[in-house]
């Protein structure tokens, strides 16, 4: 019973770490901060994120936390998209913006925009 | 190139600049500085929350309320009626709450089939399974199966009780106070409670008895 070969796939993971990278914990803080100022109600969110972790799982998705916590980066930007937020229309260009940071900031430097 | 020295070369490229992160990350940090700058985040309440969470803080807020109930006959009285209202008196506030007391006739379980609301501000995060979609299904299908698989005996004349939670709607499940802690004081016996027998995926809290001693 409790040789590690013999647990079902949810005793497994127990003891696993609450986040696996940083980035989870982030977009995690800030669903919650946004609920918390009244940005969207915490019905919007359990609804946005179950409706994407639902096209997670109709995809054939693994049924890990790295799918989880990326149904809710998904969900976050798909209820900031639906509230008519409009800086939202520049996340893809404010992603490469961080993606050209990375790549142009030498190694130990502190990495700005 | 060989795949052998594409990869080299791409191991030289990450020592020379600041690690890149993946895509998710790379969208994650985007999101942040767009809701900052728009002033509808404050990053330090983020970071706050992060570091509140990452450390993880545990079930102990919910053990304490266990712990309360075990010792005094009123307090659980209040908890089974409003549960909202009786953590006050411990000052802990958790939106909506219901608590489900165990049984010998009769167990609980919390799941949450839509997404994976659980009351974070008592039992702080949620475990892994408690968000993978097999346990979201299978807790309200199977869930004597699901208690097998965590090694929870259950008879067959235990009645087990699925609990859905919703973004308005938090469960906490009171498990039944263990033999030989007479005369403990509250924060031993809150010491006793884990996160998973206050979802309902472990039942006997004796075993923790012995290693309390």
């Amino acid at each position: 019973m409790n040789q590690p070969d013999a647990l079902g796939p949810l005793v497994q993971n127990d003891n696993s770490p609450v986040f696996d990278e940083g980035w989870q914990a982030q977009v995690l803080a800030l669903a919650f901060n946004l609920v918390e100022r009244g940005q969207f109600t915490s019905v919007e969110w359990s609804e946005a994120l179950g409706a994407e972790l639902e096209k997670s799982k109709q995809r054939g998705e693994p049924d890990n936390s790295q799918s989880y916590y990326q149904a809710v980066l998904t969900a976050l930007e798909g209820l900031l998209d639906a509230k008519k937020s409009q800086h939202i229309e520049l996340i893809d260009e404010r992603t490469e913006a961080w993606r050209e940071a990375y790549l142009r900031t030498p190694h130990g430097k502190p990495v700005e925009l | 190139m060989t795949e052998h020295d594409s990869d080299h070369i791409a191991h030289i490229h990450d020592d020379l600049h600041s690690h890149l992160p993946d895509e998710p990350a790379l969208r994650a940090k985007a999101l942040e500085s767009l809701l900052v700058e728009k002033g509808m985040i404050d990053s330090a309440a983020v970071d706050a929350w992060v570091d509140a969470y990452s450390e993880d803080i545990g079930p102990r807020n919910g053990g304490r309320i266990v712990a309360r109930s075990w010792t005094n006959p009123d307090f659980k009285a209040r908890l089974l009626e409003n549960a909202s209202e009786a953590i006050k008196e411990l000052e802990l506030e958790q939106g909506h709450l219901m608590a489900r007391e165990n049984t010998e006739d009769t167990h609980h379980l919390i799941v949450c089939t839509l997404c994976s609301c659980y009351p974070m501000g008592l039992l702080g995060m949620a475990p892994t399974w408690y968000k993978m979609a097999a346990y979201r299904s299978r807790a309200v299908r199977d869930p004597r199966g699901v208690l097998e698989e965590f090694g929870v005996e259950v008879s067959e004349s235990t009645r087990v009780r699925v609990w859905d939670s919703t973004a308005e709607l938090r469960y906490l499940v009171l498990p039944q106070r263990p033999a030989g802690t007479d005369g403990w004081d509250e924060e031993r016996l809150a010491s006793l409670v884990t996160r998973n027998s206050m979802i309902g995926t472990h039942r006997d809290l004796s075993d923790r008895v012995a290693s309390a001693n």
